[in-house]
């Protein structure tokens, strides 16, 4: 298993293994601490691996040159911002190329304007909102909730990740329903299953849990939900109050 | 006898509150038997003209648990809702507490008739989290392809048959599954369960083919042929198909652009989008077969379409069988530090771990036994990062957007599923028919509620 | 239910037993309550290959109106047990359950919040079959095996004293977690 990661995506039997940029190294996006081999405490594990601790980072921004054609779709996007009347240095926080993926974190009031400039300009023509889908980081404190959206081009052939962060504590993001109709069950999932609000959504409810079910049950402090199982003699608990390995 | 009863604060088994003042709650009827004309004769009495019937979760003729709202004026229908999540199953929060190899168990049983693709589509993830998609060896791609296209056959043929069913033509449906134990069989015979086979693992494949295998599969093709041209003598030129079927459910290339529709139903539109080509997986690149499309957007060119792929399939199969024939190799990435321990053989009693293996990891070598104790219960670790890979599955475009966050379980694992976006498109294309159109309509989407509700 | 509960023990109630018993056995008409993988497995059970029309069982009533046993196939969601029960509501007498798969047993591998664990908590179960999914001859098998539980069972007096029976031995049974068994 390889430390580095290497890019390896759609099409890569062409491209050049190293030719696409890697996040800079030192650049990585902590967002969280794990303590600790095993996955439940106070069971009594004398084996002095709870004392471990481990940061978890995520893949940091990527310096130009991008590689592939990633310049040149930032640029056209920068282009089309501009003729929007919108900076690119406002609603983009920063470019992520990693594994051959590009990933644009965006900031949740520039959103709309982003997906319809990347929607409408020729040269970028994403037609296509594959999905909606959310991420918890509960440790990663302002930013916690995530709305990752990936977009295709049909027209062009290429693949596009936009990430927006809320926090817990307000947790908004503008809905793209207008300009992507087909993010309407993917909004209501993602606000079924996280709580994350999209204003301007048309009608926001719950769309796979019952409509009086409370929590959102795919947020990490929310529990798996399981009975412990009952054995002849003994029981085993559910799998997120075991001890296993984290 | 039907009656009508004012609505409370929980109609019914759905829960959904009700909501305004109870003076302004419509009058709800329940039709408990008796006679569907007394029914419309009470509610035309009150001068309402418009009538919410609603459609399941249980209901014959929806592709599972689908909740179909209509409400419908005379035979038109002038709005339609799906209500989902009636087999909502929190699969993807349970991948979040198990290894990256038993994530396979979970994410098979997501879209039940296209197993093969979920597993594909997430350890084609999972390689490229760990940066090992060209170490995966080749013969464990072709197997997958082999399977995946397999798979397609087989799940084409239920949408058919059920299909059929939906409308009346019981034979499609015997001779659909007739020919689907044909696929099944040999699934059986290659991983051991007819269904939900957690086989594709990550970094290649559970165990090899068995010996027998290859000839059992290219003994199907010309058997797997002949059903599907019957169903073809069934289907594409008879009458009342076609009444049914031709310019029922109309989804033009805007619509399914706008509803994020991929699959035959885009195809149907004439634009020849399919994965396989566009942005090729697994060595797809090196296939020969054709992008099935017709033009006519409507249910009866996605059933075309889902037949000329069968064939399209089957090509592939062979290719496949030519490829595998003779050329040996592992099936399993060489790095040791990922590829499951188990050197898996057919044994006595039908499989289990090679006798070689375990004499050496209990006999031999302590160091082994440590390795594939901790390789089994902790799971290999990913390096932290985010990937999103699709496929294409019979019905669309199936992805599965991974973010590990460097340890042994996923930290999140969505899967795009194709079904839920595609039964999107319900209202588009049921609004403004009549009634038994919508039966017509979800079928030609195909919807799989597994795969909608996860 | 009917006439046949009220003929008094002897040998016209066993007569009656055993021909009631054999005409519910062999047209024992199942509700379609298909939900998941099993659901699959169970319309292929009906299909050609492993034809269920042999046992009398072709007939997948819609209507729970018309039906008598109700294959529970495929895991049950939080969000679909009201609906189950609503369904099994709306069988009439004589009715029976076949939980089919082990996610309709016992939750499967959905130890979760989404899915009940075991359709035992909202509908009485006559007949359990594990499997992920079941194969066509598993369910095939779980079927006869209630064919003959359905074609021995008893009627009018002898139903309520082997109803009584049950439910004392049930009580006086030992719990699952006190037994001695392989984990202790």
């Amino acid at each position: 298993m390889s430390d580095t990661p290497r890019a390896g995506g759609p099409g890569d039997a062409e491209e050049p293994r190293d030719s696409l940029a890697v996040p800079e190294p030192g650049s990585e996006q902590v967002v969280g601490v794990r303590q600790g081999m095993f996955g439940d405490s106070g069971s009594g594990d004398t084996s002095g691996f709870s004392e471990l601790v481990e940061t978890v980072a995520m893949p940091g921004p990527s310096a130009r040159p991008y590689g592939g054609d990633f310049d040149v779709v930032v640029d056209h996007l920068s282009t089309a911002l501009r003729e929007a009347g919108e900076d690119i240095e406002q609603a983009i926080e920063h470019v992520v190329v990693d594994r051959g993926e590009l990933t644009l974190r965006v900031r949740a009031v520039s959103l709309p304007a982003v997906a319809r400039a990347l929607r409408d300009w020729p040269d970028l023509r994403y037609e296509l909102l594959s999905g909606v889908s959310g991420v918890h980081f509960p440790s990663d404190t302002g930013r916690e909730l995530r709305a990752v959206y990936h977009l295709l081009s049909l027209t062009h052939g290429r693949r596009l990740r936009l990430e927006v962060t809320c926090p817990d504590a307000d947790p908004h993001v503008p809905s793209v329903v207008d300009i992507y109709p087909t993010a309407n069950w993917h909004e209501r999932e993602t606000w079924d299953f996280f709580g994350i609000r999209f204003d301007g959504h048309p009608c926001l409810t719950r769309i796979e849990m019952p409509d009086d079910w409370p929590g959102h049950p795919q947020r990490k402090d929310y529990p798996l939900g399981g009975i412990a199982v009952e054995y002849k003699g003994a029981t085993v608990p559910p799998p997120d109050t075991r001890r296993s390995y984290r | 006898m039907s009656e009508e009863t004012p609505r409370t604060g929980t109609d019914g088994p759905d829960g959904t509150g009700g909501t305004g003042a109870p003076e302004d709650r419509a009058p709800e009827f329940t039709a408990t038997g008796g006679d569907w004309k007394d029914v419309v004769e009470q509610a035309a009495n009150l001068g309402e003209e418009r009538i919410v019937v609603n459609m399941g979760p249980q209901h014959p003729s929806t592709h599972g648990v689908l909740r179909l709202i209509l409400e419908i004026d005379g035979e038109t229908v002038t709005e339609a809702r799906c209500g989902v999540g009636y087999l909502h199953t929190g699969i993807e929060k349970n991948m979040e507490y198990r290894t990256w190899t038993q994530g396979v168990t979970y994410c098979t049983r997501m879209d039940y008739l296209t197993p093969f693709f979920q597993e594909t589509a997430y350890c084609l993830a999972v390689e490229r989290l760990l940066g090992i998609t060209q170490d995966v060896p080749e013969r464990a791609t072709v197997v997958r392809v082999l399977l995946m296209e397999l798979n397609r056959i087989a799940s084409h043929l239920v949408a058919l048959a059920t299909g059929g069913m939906e409308i009346g033509a019981l034979t499609v449906m015997t001779v659909g599954f007739r020919d689907r134990e044909v696929v099944l069989k040999l699934f059986e015979r290659i991983t051991g369960l007819r269904m939900n086979h957690a086989f594709v693992r990550p970094g290649g494949l559970a165990q090899d083919l068995p010996p027998g295998a290859l000839e059992a599969v290219e003994e199907a093709v010309p058997v797997l042929t002949r059903g599907i041209r019957d169903i073809e003598k069934l289907c594409n030129e008879n009458p009342l198909v076609k009444a049914r079927m031709q310019d029922v459910g109309v989804l033009d290339l805007t619509g399914c652009t706008a509803l994020g529709v991929t699959g035959p139903v885009l195809r149907a539109t004439g634009l020849p989008h399919d994965l396989r080509r566009s942005e090729p997986y697994c060595g797809y690149e090196d296939y020969e077969f054709d992008v099935v499309t017709r033009d006519s957007a409507d249910c009866y060119g996605r059933l075309r379409i889902r037949i000329d792929e069968m064939y399209e399939s089957l090509k592939i199969v062979q290719q496949c069988v030519d490829r595998l024939r003779g050329n040996g190799g592992p099936v399993m990435v060489g790095d040791k530090k990922i590829a499951w321990p188990a050197q898996l053989a057919i044994g006595a009693d039908g499989t289990g771990n090679s006798l070689d293996h375990i004499r050496e990891i209990m006999g031999t070598s302590m160091e082994s036994l440590i390795h594939h104790f901790k390789l089994v219960t902790e799971g290999f670790r990913v390096p932290a990062g985010q990937v999103y890979t699709a496929v294409e599955s019979p019905r669309g475009e199936l992805a599965c957007h991974l973010v590990s966050d460097g340890g042994t379980r996923p930290y999140r694992a969505h899967f795009r599923d194709p079904s839920f976006v595609n039964l999107q498109a319900v209202a588009a294309v049921s609004e403004g028919g009549q009634v038994a159109d919508v039966i017509v309509a979800v079928a030609s989407l195909d919807p799989v509620m597994g795969g909608v509700d996860r | 239910m009917g006439v046949e509960e009220k003929v008094p023990s002897g040998f016209l109630l066993t007569s009656v037993e055993k021909l009631a018993g054999y005409v519910r056995k062999s047209s024992l008409w199942p509700a379609t309550f298909g939900l998941a993988c099993c659901a699959i497995e169970m319309m292929s059970t009906g299909g050609p290959r492993y034809d269920l029309a042999r046992f009398g069982m072709e007939v997948f009533r819609a209507s729970p109106r018309q039906a008598d046993l109700m294959i529970v196939a495929g895991r049950v969601s939080q969000k679909m047990a009201p609906v189950l029960r609503q369904i099994y509501d709306q069988m009439p007498e004589p009715k029976w359950v076949l939980s089919m798969g082990a996610c309709a047993s016992s939750g499967g591998v959905f130890n979760n919040y989404a899915v009940v664990q075991g359709v035992d908590h909202v509908v009485p179960v006559d007949i359990y079959l594990p499997g992920c999914p079941p194969r066509p001859e598993m369910l095939m098998n779980a079927i006869l095996e209630l064919h003959r539980q359905i074609a021995g069972s008893p009627l009018g007096a002898g139903r309520v004293a082997a109803a009584r029976a049950a439910e004392e031995a049930a009580m006086a049974a030992v719990p699952t977690s006190r037994m001695k068994g392989l984990l202790r």
